[in-house]
């Protein structure tokens, strides 16, 4: 079980050679830290903090969560600590497995420091499974600081099974410094998603671009809401692309304020159901109705 | 045999097709002409199943296939093109190859479909399916998934569309291939002179109504205008 959950929030293998720590069920149950890489148990609450040494190379730190206990909820803290110019990948992500009626949830805070010159690619995916409804949630806030001509780039995933999530995230972007977030969404049954950035272009010639797509699946429901200030100049666009199936319903709410006339600020939302002609043109060539949609929608989540 | 008995389409009390009745035999191709909206598409998209005819029946080697689904024609040996070719997100050439034959198409299964319509498979074989190709570029793929697929009939909506000058002839060419090499017919939409040449039959659709339907000698006759020119062979 372990290693399915595994597999099912990383495509990385995790051996002895990268950094890691595994926490399952709120302990850690494999922990490996490297010249450059540093983690240390948090005293005060739950938690780690990484610290990836100034100047490390195309290193890799993978921190993934399991959690296989039911009636059990936790709130962990982690914090990296990236320093200049480092250029690291780091691999998140958290998976439920919950048999039971009773709550697994997992509350995830994550806070980036990201010094000048470094570049984050932050990795992360969510996904529960289990017999029971309304039972297993995964919220996360994370927080990221761009100090000058640093980089993060993020892609998130939520893939499937977590029967309620709030998802927040929180950015500041320094000078000339760049975020590039690319979100996944899938939600089915009566999974409810709902989606935060909050994103302030402090720095002068700060780049943001926010991609957000989901599907929608039966009863589900998503919100989407995005805030984006542009306080210098800066240039900053947010999508939310949604594909909308059965009963679901998709909500986008995108707000973006320029308080310096210098910044550019764009936002484009399309919520829409699968392209008729799509589905049309893959059943000409052979494929079922339900074939279809599962291609269509496996490009479109791509 | 391909086989419409009274195959009538209409929309909000307006005909689009009116009691269309047509034969066409293994091995034959039939080019379908006519004005721009004289029902030319929605016939074909009526024989693939895209859209239900109001009344009548569609008969393939003598079964009824007026209630069948897409898939389930495609998968009897029907193949169709668009006229305007369908755009994807995150599906590529690749992709869309693979998914259009069911016996799990090679490289050299797919570089052959793409050649035949003038594209470098290295080129395109991952490129996604979608506004960044340019016209001409979409077209010839989606005539490749055809050509991928294969089928017993095969329809073409104006292939031409969207061809430069330069590649119509090598068009062209394949489709006369397909036709010599393969056991199958071919139904296909043109207004282009060329493709009238490879017909075996050809049928002039005027408002929703056959107004010739015969060997293509016959049918030329009539069409040429009477001291039209070339360009104009379109006002019969
Ligand atoms: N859903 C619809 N509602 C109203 N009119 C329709 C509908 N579908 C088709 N039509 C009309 O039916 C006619 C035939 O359309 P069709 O696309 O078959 O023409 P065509 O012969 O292929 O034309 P072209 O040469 O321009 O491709 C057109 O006048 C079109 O506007
Ligand atoms: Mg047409």
């Amino acid at each position: 079980m372990q290693n399915e959950l595994l597999e099912k929030i990383s495509d990385y293998k995790i051996d002895n050679n990268v950094a890691h720590n595994i926490r399952e069920n709120g302990e850690s149950i494999s922990r490996v830290e490297t010249e450059n890489i540093k983690i240390e148990t948090k005293k005060d609450k739950p938690g780690i903090n990484i610290y990836i040494k100034e100047n490390t190379k195309e290193e890799y730190v993978h921190i993934p969560v399991i959690i296989t206990k039911t009636n059990y909820k936790e709130t962990v803290y982690n914090d990296f600590y990236v320093g200049k110019n480092a250029d690291v990948t780091i691999v998140a992500g958290c998976g439920i497995h919950n048999d039971c009626e009773t709550e697994s949830a997992h509350n995830g805070i994550h806070t980036f420091h990201i010094e000048k010159g470094a570049n984050v690619k932050y990795i992360e995916k969510h996904y529960a499974d289990g017999l029971y409804d309304n039972n297993k949630f995964i919220n996360t806030d994370t927080i990221i600081n761009l100090d000058n001509n640093s980089s993060m780039i993020m892609e998130t995933a939520q893939i499937s099974g977590i029967d309620k999530a709030i998802r927040k995230t929180n950015t500041i972007l320094k000078d000339d410094s760049t975020l590039k977030i690319k979100e996944t969404l899938m939600s089915d049954n009566k999974e409810e998603i709902e989606t935060n950035f909050d994103i302030k272009m402090e720095g002068k010639n700060s780049n943001a671009d926010v991609s957000s797509k989901s599907v929608s699946r039966k009863d589900s429901k998503q919100t989407f809401k995005s805030n984006v200030e542009g306080n210098n100049k800066c240039f900053a666009h947010v999508s939310c692309d949604a594909i909308v199936m059965e009963n679901s319903k998709v909500t986008s709410i995108p707000a973006i304020i320029a308080n310096s006339k210098e910044a550019e600020i764009s936002h484009e939302a399309v919520i829409g159901k699968i392209a008729t002609d799509q589905i049309t043109k893959l059943m000409s060539l052979g494929l079922t109705e339900s074939e279809a949609e599962e291609k269509i929608l496996e490009g479109f989540l791509k | 045999m391909l086989e419409l008995i009274d195959i009538e389409y209409k929309v909000k009390g307006k005909t689009i097709l009116n009691k269309i009745n047509l034969k066409i035999d293994t091995n034959k191709v039939l080019v379908i002409t006519g004005h721009n909206g004289s029902g030319k598409s929605t016939l074909l998209k009526i024989i693939m199943g895209i859209i239900k005819p109001t009344s009548g029946k569609i008969l393939l080697d003598g079964k009824d296939i007026t209630k069948l689904k897409i898939n389930e024609r495609a998968d009897l040996g029907l193949t169709f093109t668009f006229q305007t070719p369908i755009t994807f997100k995150g599906i590529t050439v690749f992709d869309l190859l693979l998914m259009a034959n069911k016996k799990y198409p090679t490289y050299i299964d797919m570089k052959e479909a793409l050649g035949g319509v003038g594209l470098c498979a290295r080129e395109y074989i991952d490129r996604e399916v979608d506004s960044s190709l340019s016209g001409g570029e979409l077209k010839r793929i989606e005539l490749a998934t055809a050509l991928i697929k294969k089928g017993k009939y095969l329809m073409l909506d104006e292939p031409e569309a969207g061809i430069d000058l330069w590649s119509f002839d090598s068009l062209v060419n394949t489709i006369k291939n397909i036709k010599s090499k393969n056991n199958l017919s071919m139904i296909i939409v043109s207004h282009q002179q060329k493709i009238l040449d490879i017909a075996d039959d050809i049928l002039v659709l005027d408002g929703g109504n056959i107004k010739y339907y015969d060997k293509k000698r016959k049918v030329l006759k009539k069409i040429k205008p009477s001291g039209g020119c070339k360009e104009c062979k379109m006002n019969y």
